[in-house]
């Protein structure tokens, strides 16, 4: 049925339709809409399910774990801080192999605190273990929850959703909310690899030394390798259950006839395919490839996307000391040498808008665009504060001095 | 189970004789059919406090919930010393995550079982004092607070064993411990304000709080039994003597858990909802000299002279706790005289 919908509230609608039976959250903005809503359904008896309010992410992720290991289909939510703080049960769940879901709404880690979206959060978690899979709309994050406990409960590896903080979490916009009998026959019932049975009792998460150890990481290694199948059939099987598309590895955009292809995640492919469709009418041979699985990193279909063309990597994360986190993935993606630009941009939820994009990628064209480039940095403001530095030894909080530079109070986004 | 009041004392202990009960009354340790929820072949040190006290708390669990239990624990020496697969030790589903989230993994799986309509069957929680009283204790605070269906134990040996005797916030003040050395001016432990999780425990008032050691094994027995009388937060700390970290022999393990309890350091009491309903009278006094002599993380208060300052604060903290929690009033046992419990205050008395 199409409503008009926040995101957070499609997203949860999506979660309650895969009858989660455990669920468990501790606030953090901007995920806190949709645990709100799902609270509201299990006091209102709508959602059969337990919902824990615990008193950490660490805690949120560990009863997550206690609830998959036991049987239930386990579900949370969580962003930033949150995702950093719940870590070290983030890859214990991935190394027990439970198949949890969980939304990150993402948004950039401090300091300095930023409440405001960027990728830094997931990409912090990287190499968990789990499958990070990238919605571009709210449609595509709500669709993307049905099919993450299918391929998690699949393959027994937990899935992370990743749809960008206050862009989708917070956006009303038009979705499709499917019913509940189209959700029941697309998601079977969860059949445990493992379990936790006094009838027939298993020791689950003994430890394991140097002669197993990397046994056990290829497995995890390997799963992964099988993830990238299960993902393009989930989607294909989506596309006949639902009719729409969504999920899958990639998903290309005027890619084939073109120069230059942009790599992106998330919702800024949206305003990137609005700044390639002008530019194309420019005459500029400009394309998109979208990623919608960054883990597994579908490093064929990225490479089959990708043949020969210059490429440009959109970034909403920093590596610092490296530069960008995704294009190190895409670099090792391709077999021949390409020019490889990264461009680091909507960091701490600066907008990235179509005119900055437009005049990125007409210097990309143009063969102006360096290695690595910050979209609309403020090079006088950073020039200011790297001179206070050299001139004095105490030069004070970097931060504060460039917001008090800036002389201005309310956020300013674009 | 109910509780034993007659007692026949073998020769020169205070274990009742066990052949002297009659059958439903006796331990579960003497019951053939004996779950041993921890098997023998395990990799526990000589003399270990933890695997004794594991044992017959687990066992005791699996009486009472006819064998539907599942064990949850954290990173610790009981977590090592039972697992070098393939041999694993336990015989109940057991699950390790990490060493500082076992009540929220517990909280999970008792939320899990809610959800799934299998409420028969009972969940356990168990860590040692690092993983309970330190870095789990936040955890622990919010299955309390949640008054999640889990009964949590502490199996306290006073300092982070498997990783090689450090401090923790329950290491007792002048104890030596590899980060607490017997050096300086004031060796061992400093004293500070301790950190009583069993008061902590009832503070959030919880239905049933209890101590124990393992050198009267039937109140072990019968408190962790009585704990799955009650649905909700429970909470067990038993204390476990560690040869190793202790520097007492292994034989000494049951000595020096009653040493503890009969000097009054570790009173032994239960507790429910905020209210303690019984403590366990010292029937011997004696001196903590006694019980700090047995050990070698106090031997820096014994030679080259006795330190009759810090043994002195030490016996002090022993006289408080038979003050506060009335261990030398016999009215106080369980099953004792229809007196009133003991009403401790959960705030500092005065000196």
């Amino acid at each position: 049925m199409l409503k008009q919908i926040e995101g957070s509230r499609a997203v949860a609608e999506a979660v309650a339709m895969c009858r989660p039976q455990v669920i468990c959250a501790y606030p953090i903005t901007p995920q806190t809409h949709i645990v709100e809503a799902l609270s509201a359904m299990v006091k209102k008896d709508e959602l059969a399910a337990e919902f824990l309010n615990v008193e950490s992410e660490f805690a949120a992720m560990s009863v997550a774990i206690g609830a998959s290991a036991a049987g239930a289909r386990a579900y949370t939510a969580t962003a930033s801080q949150g995702l950093l703080y719940m870590s070290e049960a983030v890859w214990n769940a991935a190394g027990l192999g439970l198949p949890i879901v969980m939304t990150v709404a993402n948004r950039a880690i401090g300091a300095p605190i930023n409440i405001w979206n960027d990728h830094s959060d997931a990409m912090s978690q990287r190499d968990a273990g789990w499958l990070q899979l990238y919605a571009e709309t709210s449609q595509e994050a709500l669709d993307l929850h049905i099919q993450a406990f299918r391929i998690a409960e699949e393959l027994s590896v937990p899935v992370m959703v990743c749809m960008d903080g206050f862009l989708l979490t917070h956006a009303s916009e038009r979705a499709d909310v499917p019913e509940q009998a189209q959700v029941d026959a697309f998601l079977p019932r969860y059949e445990p690899r493992q379990v936790l049975d006094p009838a027939a009792p298993v020791s689950i998460g003994a430890m394991v030394g140097p002669e197993a150890f990397t046994e056990v990481r290829y497995l995890a290694y390997e799963r992964m390798r099988q993830a990238l199948g299960v993902i393009t059939e989930t989607a294909a099987d989506f596309r006949a259950q639902f009719g729409r598309d969504s999920g899958g590895l990639v998903r290309p955009y005027l890619a084939e006839d073109a120069d230059i292809v942009v790599v992106a995640l998330g919702s800024t492919l949206g305003t990137l395919k609005d700044a390639v469709d002008e530019l194309r009418g420019g005459g500029m041979k400009i394309g998109v490839l979208g990623i919608t699985s960054f883990r597994p990193f579908p490093a064929d279909a990225v490479r089959e996307a990708l043949p020969g063309r210059r490429v440009v990597v959109l970034e909403r994360a920093l590596a610092p000391g490296a530069g960008g986190i995704v294009t190190a993935d895409v670099r090792a993606a391709l077999n021949q040498p390409q020019d490889i630009a990264t461009v680091i941009a909507g960091l701490g939820g600066r907008a990235i808008t179509r005119k900055s994009l437009r005049a990125m990628l007409t210097a990309a064209a143009a063969g102006e665009l360096g290695p690595l480039t910050f979209l609309d940095l403020d090079t006088a403001l950073v020039d200011r504060e790297l001179v206070r530095m050299r001139a004095a030894r105490r030069s004070g909080p970097s931060a504060e001095n460039l917001l008090r530079d800036l002389g201005i109070t309310a956020s300013r986004i674009g | 189970m109910p509780y034993q009041r007659i007692k026949f004392y073998q020769t020169g202990s205070f274990a009742v004789g066990n052949r002297l009960l009659a059958q439903d009354q006796r331990s579960e340790q003497a019951s053939p059919g004996r779950s041993n929820a921890l098997t023998c072949g395990h990799r526990a040190c000589q003399g270990c406090g933890e695997a004794l006290g594991a044992r017959y708390a687990l066992d005791a669990v699996h009486r009472a919930t006819g064998g539907k239990m599942i064990a949850v624990n954290a990173t610790g020496c009981l977590e090592v010393f039972s697992t070098p697969f393939p041999e694993t030790s336990w015989q109940v589903a057991w699950l390790h995550s990490l060493f500082g989230n076992a009540p929220a993994v517990a909280s999970g799986v008792a939320a899990a079982l809610k959800a799934m309509g299998r409420t028969d069957i009972r969940v356990v929680g168990q860590g040692g004092d690092g993983g309970t009283v330190d870095i789990g204790f936040a955890c622990l605070s919010g299955l309390f607070e949640r008054d999640d269906d889990v009964l949590y134990i502490c199996y306290d040996n006073q300092a982070y064993m498997n990783t090689g005797v450090q401090r923790s916030g329950a290491t007792p003040p002048a104890a030596r411990t590899a980060t607490t050395q017997a050096v300086g001016r004031e060796p061992g432990n400093r004293f500070g304000q301790g950190k009583n999780v069993p008061l902590i425990a009832m503070a959030h008032e919880i239905p049933y709080v209890a101590t124990a050691t393992v050198a009267d094994l039937r109140d072990l027995e019968y408190k962790a039994a009585r704990a799955m009388d009650f649905r909700g937060a429970r909470y067990l700390h038993i204390l476990v003597p560690c040869p190793l970290g202790w520097g007492s022999a292994p034989a000494d393990t049951v000595r020096v858990a009653r040493l503890a309890a009969e000097s009054g350091l570790f009173p032994v009491f239960e507790a429910e909802a905020g209210q303690v309903t019984s403590s366990t009278p010292i029937r011997r006094q004696v001196p903590v000299s006694d019980y700090l002599r047995l050990q070698a993380r106090y031997a820096h208060l014994f030679k080259p002279e006795e330190n009759t300052e810090v043994i002195g604060r030490i016996q002090a903290a022993a006289d408080r706790n038979i003050r506060r929690f009335g261990l030398m009033s016999p009215a106080n046992e369980r099953g004792g005289s229809p007196a009133p419990a003991t009403a401790i205050s959960l705030g500092r008395a005065a000196p």
